[in-house]
């Protein structure tokens, strides 16, 4: 997006109007308006609640809101351990949201399995979808899970849509 | 009074008065008046007290300990299982029992072998039973007899092993969705950097 300036503006020397692309300002209110669908399996939970409740207040963000259907989210939020058995569960979910989509990891857990490697839990759930932000946190802080969201919105803004299926577009273009 | 005989009473007699033999705590004293040789086995702590039986009578005990209004056992707090690797018998069946009415507890165990995991089902018992015994089926290969429906409860159909036995290897993970191959995560705003080979979880690729 870019002022310009060159051209006479208001009486008090304000632009008189903005030029930009029209990707940046999908992106812009796409970065403002991500819906969510909160894929809620364990103790995360609870931070989860308290980033979306007053105090920590999500909705600031314009990310405050939940899905329940995936058709309707953009962002899923895993949060929590994910196990073999609700693997399945999970690829479903995520192939049932309609592009452009986006997939936080929230905490140690859904980004690694964290302290469960063992018959039941998957090692990351990035091992059944691709994820866009990790969260560290064995659960997160909020102001870490804030912070994720943010990256999440200069990615949106700075890259739009990942591809299809995921795919990250630079490395389609093999940069 | 020969010389040989004489000291032999001594012995016995300051054996008596070095370990005074300890009055059986109560409930493990019914069970041994009713049942006699079928309690292996027995300790107690701070009143609670645990017996050992035996796997043959096992129905015949908790039966008892329900019915019996002296035992009146009527809440079926806990039932599992622990493998005792390498001891023989290798399993060891653990029900905690608790009588609302009396305000006491005890604690059966019952040796499972390994050559033949099954043990009688107290289900019919306490209905409570019926998920703790479909939760320690599954973990430790140990079969309920007379228990109607031995599905899986937190594994699911085509899991193979039993993962809390001892030797089931501790890697081995047996996914339902095939998994992705995960070689580079990209760093926003940086570079992608490369992520160290994953060791393939035992079994991932059964």
């Amino acid at each position: 997006m870019g002022v310009n300036r060159s051209t006479p503006g208001t009486p008090d020397g304000g632009p008189a109007f903005v030029t930009t692309r029209l990707d940046a300002v999908v992106n812009w209110a796409r970065k403002y308006s991500l819906f969510q669908y909160p894929f809620v399996t364990a103790c995360c939970g609870m931070e989860y609640m308290s980033v979306n409740g007053a105090h920590y207040d999500q909705s600031r963000f314009g990310a405050e809101i939940p899905r329940f259907t995936p058709r309707q989210a953009d962002v899923l939020w895993v949060v929590g351990t994910v196990n073999h058995k609700i693997a399945p569960v999970l690829k479903r979910v995520y192939e049932q949201m309609a592009e452009p989509k986006w997939v936080i990891a929230f905490g140690a857990c859904a980004s690694s399995g964290g302290f469960y490697q063992n018959y039941a839990a998957v090692p990351g759930i990035d091992r059944i979808i691709p994820v866009d932000v990790y969260i560290a946190g064995c659960p997160p802080r909020p102001e870490a899970i804030l912070d994720g969201l943010l990256e999440l919105q200069r990615l949106v803004q700075e890259e739009g849509p990942r591809g299809i299926k995921g795919i990250n577009p630079r490395q389609m273009a093999g940069d | 009074m020969s010389e040989e005989n004489k000291p032999a009473q001594e012995q016995a007699g300051e054996q008596q008065a070095a370990a005074p033999q300890k009055p059986e705590p109560p409930l493990t004293r019914l069970l041994r008046n009713n049942f006699g040789e079928v309690v292996l086995d027995h300790h107690d702590q701070h009143g609670d007290e645990t017996v050992v039986i035996t796997r043959e009578r096992m129905l015949d005990v908790f039966s008892f300990l329900r019915d019996d209004h002296r035992c009146s056992f009527s809440l079926m707090m806990d039932l599992t299982a622990v493998d005792l690797m390498p001891r023989q018998p290798r399993f060891e069946l653990v029900v905690h029992l608790k009588s609302i009415d009396l305000h006491h507890r005890l604690r059966v165990k019952v040796p499972v072998s390994e050559d033949s995991p099954e043990v009688d089902s107290i289900r019919d018992l306490w209905i409570a039973a019926d998920w703790y015994e479909r939760e320690c089926h599954e973990m430790y290969g140990i079969k309920f007899k007379g228990h109607p429906d031995l599905r899986p409860l937190l594994l699911y159909e085509g899991f193979q092993g039993h993962p809390l036995r001892k030797d089931y290897e501790k890697g081995r993970q047996q996914p339902l969705v095939p998994l992705r191959p995960v070689t580079e995560r990209y760093n926003y705003g940086e570079t992608f950097h490369p992520v160290p080979e994953q060791p393939a979880p035992g079994g991932e690729n059964k």
